[in-house]
């Protein structure tokens, strides 16, 4: 088990360094932030020292082993444009990021389970086939037209919620958060929404596939024939067993909704990890840009080596197989 | 039940007075947010002008862009001819109660030209400055310099003892790696002051009832609210949640003026959108460069259509220009904003006269993050040439890749806009973009041209003191850039604001610059 974790500690750890190499190559296309630093009355020689002193004139290896270095350190340096430690930058958006992700989660199995459980139970019917069409809608709309049609809808015309913005946040030690006050409650609601119609149609197809398979199964048709009502059947025990691949399904998908949570909050104006994300892109701020993508990788490598671990301690066989095939893990 | 009642009461009243003390709101829906606190951060003019309602220059703009006295209530220029000696204001306090005086002034200068600013540019002539008495500054140029005054309205004066205390004298050095105090604090002069700062999300401004002017405005609080997605701003708008912006998006005037609660303010920016030509002996292809011949400039000009861009792609919002700088800035003359008239016979003519070869390829270096409707022009104009049967290989790409192809002489042909911002004169695109390049001068000359000419006209309008006859230079050498082609005008791009009703009073500036302190909303909004 020791040398399993090990070896996947390791993997983690060569992607993570891969990322921030491949961060640092794409880096130079996007152009040069001295230029976005100074303004109009600049002379050559005060953009050629500035560049000099940011350390920009330095091979592609000097500045990635010093990024690295100081990464490991817990330390990604001044963001060019704000002037602030990007660490502080990153934990001051992180939670606003977060909460907007956890509602979209939690929207996206309290609305797909029931819809995928009735399109499987009443697999015919023209209630089945309207939620069928309406979740190849809900797949194929991108979030930012999503997003515009729901402020346009319950912002612009009907009043009731606000289109942009967090609301009033309530600070719990560094943690900012929306959910204490109602204008933070009300803000949540639409880019939360907006984020999670495709999680809600991808969480639906699953359920609705794998209750189609469960409900062929023996133990389903011998406890319709000892009398157990249908509804408890369908609900109780056939549900249940169609949960564990949703459950993996959530927890692997909570890191892509954080990396593509960026559409939402600048179509929302909220103030998450996207929105920093974007406008770094805009003033080429180099040390928020690579900090952003090394801590999204992060969450990626950190949850796809919490489920490998996990099902290693669930089924003893894939520990074997590793020890002996090294890796034919998953 | 008594009591009862009493609290019911007294709850009731309390309701009604908050209701009378109802604050005056201006919701500011900003396209994007400041950068940080402090001004000197970043050479960014939209953060200094949104910190101009925190901090205030010696000197400052008033509602026609006029200089007029500011923190400094007279000045004059000391018998050396580099020396120029500023009164201050009388009992002028800070937000945290700090009087202001000589000191102030001297650390802010001191702050600003530090080698780790990026704004010491805005402040060229600058050497020293000292305290004569509490209320003097002499204020050393390194020579005679007519502009000081033009450079000063946006040169923030911070508080000594305040910097002192937070360690923040000299400017983030981003390279050190170390924060500073001023970024996430502010402490200013000006008629509002900071309450909060959520980066991205609220930034709020608070009357300051201790400032030294009359108010004209009557807001009691300001909300800085950046939206940066073009129809959400539209819809917070629409919907109220905003009640202003400096940035309403040109394919949606229709659909605000439609809107009963809203009203579009609309404007001709200063800004004069260029094409720049190269004068190096090889283009980019390495062919031989014709256009270091003014006719083939010429051709090149005589073959836009200023008139259906301005109708189709600029929907008729801009103004076509003919000189490089639009008429309110100094040194403009009506006789120079005259336009050719649209001749792609004539430019064929003239293209055949100075021997381009049919087919002739050049790249051409626009912007897709940079003027209005920018990239569709571009496509505009490179058609209009290949008419005329030349190659234009149209570049666009975004600011930060475009501008190191252009400063390092690896394009051909370009757009530049100008504002003359901060100065508000034709001596910053004379000095800036038209003169040689060579030390502080001419570091926006990316076609490499010389004309020893007009730099004696513009080296001279920089040291001459008297204002007239150094408009008279500044036209003379803007009448060599018109006759020589350097580069060529092509209109004036538009500006939009728009505002609800709750906003009675907003002041539409051609710098595109918001001044709140000039604005009023009805009361209760």
């Amino acid at each position: 088990m020791i040398a399993f974790l090990l070896k996947r500690a390791a993997n983690a750890a060569f992607v993570m360094l891969a990322v921030a190499l491949l961060a640092f190559v794409i880096f130079r296309f996007f152009g040069d932030p001295v230029e976005m630093m100074v303004n109009e009355q600049a002379t050559q020689a005060d953009r050629a020292e500035l560049r000099e002193r940011l350390g920009l004139n330095d091979g592609l290896v000097t500045q990635y082993t010093r990024f690295v270095t100081n990464a490991v350190q817990g330390d990604f340096g001044i963001s060019y444009r704000n002037q602030q430690d990007v660490m502080v930058l990153i934990k001051e958006r992180f939670p606003a990021t977060l909460e907007l992700v956890l509602v979209a989660t939690v929207i996206s199995l309290v609305v797909g389970i029931p819809l995928g459980v009735i399109t499987a139970v009443h697999r015919n019917s023209r209630l089945a086939n309207v939620l069928q069409l309406g979740s190849i809608v809900g797949v194929s709309l991108p979030s930012f037209v999503v997003g515009i049609l729901l402020i346009l809808a319950f912002s612009v015309s009907l009043g009731w919620l606000p289109g942009f913005g967090r609301g009033e946040t309530v600070n719990i030690g560094w943690w900012s958060t929306g959910f204490l006050t109602p204008s933070g409650r009300a803000a949540l609601i639409l880019p939360s929404i907006s984020l999670s119609t495709f999680q809600v149609t991808l969480v639906m197809r699953l359920v609705r596939a794998e209750m189609l398979e469960t409900l062929r199964t023996d133990y389903v048709k011998f406890a319709r024939a000892r009398g157990v009502p249908t509804a408890r059947v369908q609900w109780r025990h056939a549900l249940r067993n169609c949960l564990m691949p949703v459950i993996t399904l959530t927890g692997m998908q909570i890191g892509n909704l954080i990396a593509f949570a960026l559409v939402t909050e600048t179509v929302f104006q909220w103030p998450g990890m996207g929105m920093l994300f974007i406008q770094a892109v805009t003033f080429v701020d180099i040390p928020v840009m690579a900090a952003y993508l090394m801590i999204v990788s992060f969450i990626f490598v950190a949850l796809n080596t919490a489920v490998d671990i996990t099902y290693a301690w669930v089924d003893p066989r894939l520990r074997d197989d590793t020890a002996r095939a090294g890796g034919a893990n998953g | 039940m008594h009591i009862r009642n009493l609290l019911l009461a007294t709850v009731a009243v309390a309701g009604l007075a908050g209701a009378a003390q109802a604050e005056n709101t201006l919701k500011w829906g900003a396209n994007r947010d400041i950068g940080s606190l402090d001004p000197y951060s970043y050479g960014d003019s939209f953060t200094i002008n949104v910190l101009n309602h925190v901090y205030e220059g010696l000197v400052r703009y008033n509602k026609d862009l006029k200089i007029e006295p500011a923190l400094a209530t007279s000045w004059e220029i000391l018998e050396d001819n580099v020396t120029w000696r500023f009164k201050l204001r009388e009992g002028v306090t800070f937000h945290n109660g700090n009087p202001f005086t000589a000191d102030d002034v001297v650390a802010s200068l001191t702050r600003v030209s530090d080698d780790a600013s990026p704004l010491k540019g805005n402040l060229p002539a600058y050497v020293s400055s000292k305290a004569v008495d509490d209320l003097t500054v002499d204020i050393t140029l390194n020579g005679t310099y007519p502009l000081l005054l033009n450079d000063l309205t946006n040169i923030h004066i911070f508080d000594k003892e305040w910097m002192t205390e937070h360690d923040a004298l000299k400017p983030t050095d981003i390279g050190a790696g170390v924060e500073g105090y001023a970024t996430y604090n502010a402490n200013g002069t000006g008629p509002f002051s900071v309450e909060s700062r959520q980066p991205d999300a609220k930034t709020v401004f608070v009357k300051n009832p201790g400032w030294w002017d009359t108010p004209q405005h009557n807001l009691d609080r300001i909300e800085l609210l950046p939206v940066t997605s073009a129809a959400t701003r539209v819809a917070a708008l629409l919907s109220g949640e905003i009640n202003f912006t400096n940035d309403a998006p040109v394919q949606d005037l229709p659909r605000l003026e439609a809107a009963p609660n809203v009203s579009v303010l609309e404007g001709v920016d200063l800004r004069t959108v260029m094409i720049g030509f190269p004068f190096r002996d090889k283009l980019t292809t390495g062919a031989d460069n014709p256009f270091k011949d003014v006719k083939a400039r010429e051709a090149l000009y005589k073959a836009i259509d200023l008139d259906l861009i301005h109708q189709k792609v600029m929907r008729g919002k801009s103004r076509i220009a003919g000189a490089t700088v639009a008429p309110p800035i100094p040194g403009y003359a009506p006789e120079l904003d005259t336009v050719p008239g649209f001749d792609p016979e004539a430019a064929k003519a003239l293209l055949a006269e100075v021997g381009v070869p049919e087919g002739l390829e050049f790249e051409f270096n626009c912007l897709s993050d940079g003027l209005v409707n920018e990239e569709q022009f571009c496509q505009a104009i490179a058609s209009m040439w290949s008419r005329i049967g030349l190659k234009p290989k149209l570049d666009v790409a975004p600011r930060a890749v475009q501008t190191p192809k252009r400063t390092g002489g690896k394009t051909d042909i370009y757009i530049l806009g100008w504002a003359t911002l901060p100065m508000l004169d034709a001596y910053s695109p004379l000095l800036q973009i038209f003169h040689t390049k060579e030390g502080n001068s001419g570091v926006f000359n990316w076609g490499d041209w010389s004309f020893p000419e007009l730099d004696k006209l513009v080296d001279a309008a920089g040291s001459e003191l008297d204002l007239d006859k150094r408009i008279a230079l500044e036209t003379e050498a803007l009448g060599i850039v018109k006759k020589e082609h350097i580069m060529v005008p092509l209109h004036q791009q538009p500006m939009a604001w728009a505002v609800t009703d709750e906003v009675s009073e907003m002041p539409l500036f051609p710098d595109n610059k918001p001044r709140l302190w000039f604005a009023q909303v009805n009361p209760g909004s």
